[in-house]
């Protein structure tokens, strides 16, 4: 039984059809890897799913009911990583994380920022305001998220490995593989195939005039 | 749920307030500038000073209000902040309430605070000063509730610099009108207690439809 389903969903912006009747579903275990020109809604499909966008038509279920109403069991259960950072750049990496996993209702030590920090090869930058740091940086900062919410189910990634480093995307591929071995569901968007242990089930968008 | 509003919404907005002074201080200096200017370009007459004050105060709150406005969330928009603050499953409405109490404690707070000396550069007694304090106190979250409703609306267009005030100066006159009378009443030791009392009304009004208001114009900006 898939985990998300979206059936018959259209998406419209401005004069625009990105898509139309689309069908798509999320399994545990599964890697759906989102391909598609520039422009083809990656993004967009990314947000109606993660329920941030309402699509034009069509409907999605979590869990076998419908999201409208079930908003917030897929808000316990997601971590959705947009293209932007959704960092502040006046705070530091530790300050950052530590608001959003207040936020979450997530109880966590300063030690476990500490060595998730580390990991991500940003040891000795965690009191620097992120502004400071580089793109590469900042953005593994944004993806740090991945290794806190440890209830979470469905991860909706898009474009995880921009700026990342070749170290760097191998540590995110092994966090992906850890996360889809313990029944986990990904979505993600990305230029470059993803080297995912697992199955990896590959869906495209086509551009539409 | 207020635990987790306080460690995710009310701390990062004072850090983060803490962190931008300047950009944080700028409705106050501004304030203060029209205050000390204002008697240099009217007349330094006490007299008329102390009748035309309170308005003066309470104009330039609304100037400076408008201008931090965008701050609720603006930058939250541009970074993505505010899509992970939608996506928490906290309602949308509780995180509207809290950045914009945060709002209205960072921009409004001081000008509370430096009540007293602007009122005395004003020549305004202090019975004057404590119900221009006590309309303050009632009025000002007015205006950071439908600003924010106006934001939420506004934030996701490009140049909406000109849209906000327009969107905001008519629902802010019936406000400053009840404000000035009541001063006005307190001045001429007539009772007040009406107009306050008509602030405080709305004030428990938009509390009540603002929030949910904020959450709905946030999700529309969203798409």
């Amino acid at each position: 039984m898939p985990l998300l389903i979206a059936s018959n969903i259209s998406c419209v912006k401005g004069e625009r059809v990105l898509f139309e009747k689309l069908c798509f579903s999320l399994s545990e275990g599964e890697v759906v890897y989102l391909q598609g020109e520039n422009g083809s809604g990656k993004s967009s499909l990314l947000r109606i799913l993660s329920g941030l966008a309402r699509p034009n038509e069509g409907k999605l279920t979590y869990k076998g009911k419908p999201l409208v109403t079930n908003q917030h069991q897929l808000a316990q259960d997601l971590i959705y990583v947009s293209h932007k950072s959704s960092i502040n750049g006046a705070l530091t990496a530790v300050e950052n994380i530590q608001f959003w996993t207040n936020l979450q209702g997530i109880q966590i030590a300063q030690n476990d920022i500490d060595n998730v920090l580390m990991a991500l090869g940003l040891a000795g930058c965690e009191d620097i305001p992120i502004s400071q740091l580089s793109a590469g940086q900042q953005r593994r900062v944004a993806l740090a998220k991945l290794w806190f919410k440890a209830d979470a189910k469905i991860w909706i990634l898009d474009e995880p490995y921009t700026a990342l480093d070749f170290k760097a995307i191998e540590t995110l591929n092994d966090r992906i593989s850890n996360f889809v071995q313990n029944e986990g569901a990904v979505v993600l968007t990305s230029h470059q195939a993803p080297n995912i242990t697992g199955p990896v089930t590959n869906f495209a968008l086509e551009y539409q005039f | 749920m207020l635990n987790r509003l306080i460690g995710g919404v009310v701390k990062r907005e004072l850090t983060l307030a803490l962190r931008q002074k300047a950009e944080v201080l700028q409705p106050l200096i501004f304030i203060i500038m029209v205050v000390t200017l204002f008697p240099l370009g009217v007349s330094p007459s006490p007299e008329l000073l102390t009748r035309i004050g309170p308005g003066v105060i309470w104009i330039a709150a609304i100037l400076s209000i408008l201008l931090s406005l965008e701050r609720i969330f603006r930058d939250d928009f541009n970074d993505g902040s505010l899509e992970q603050l939608m996506l928490s499953d906290l309602p949308v409405a509780a995180v509207a309430v809290a950045k914009v109490f945060c709002h209205w404690l960072i921009s409004i707070g001081p000008l509370l605070f430096l009540l007293p000396l602007l009122s005395l550069l004003l020549n305004l007694s202090a019975s004057t000063t404590y119900v221009l304090a006590a309309t303050l106190v009632l009025g000002t979250p007015v205006l950071s509730f439908l600003g924010a409703i106006s934001v939420a609306l506004t934030v996701g267009l490009r140049k909406s610099g000109l849209l906000l005030p327009l969107l905001l100066i008519p629902v802010f006159i019936p406000l400053l009108i009840f404000a000035t009378s009541a001063i006005d009443s307190a001045r001429s030791q007539l009772p007040y207690a009406p107009q306050l009392a008509i602030i405080g009304a709305m004030f428990l009004f938009t509390s009540a439809f603002a929030p949910s208001a904020i959450a709905y114009a946030l999700k529309v900006s969203q798409h």
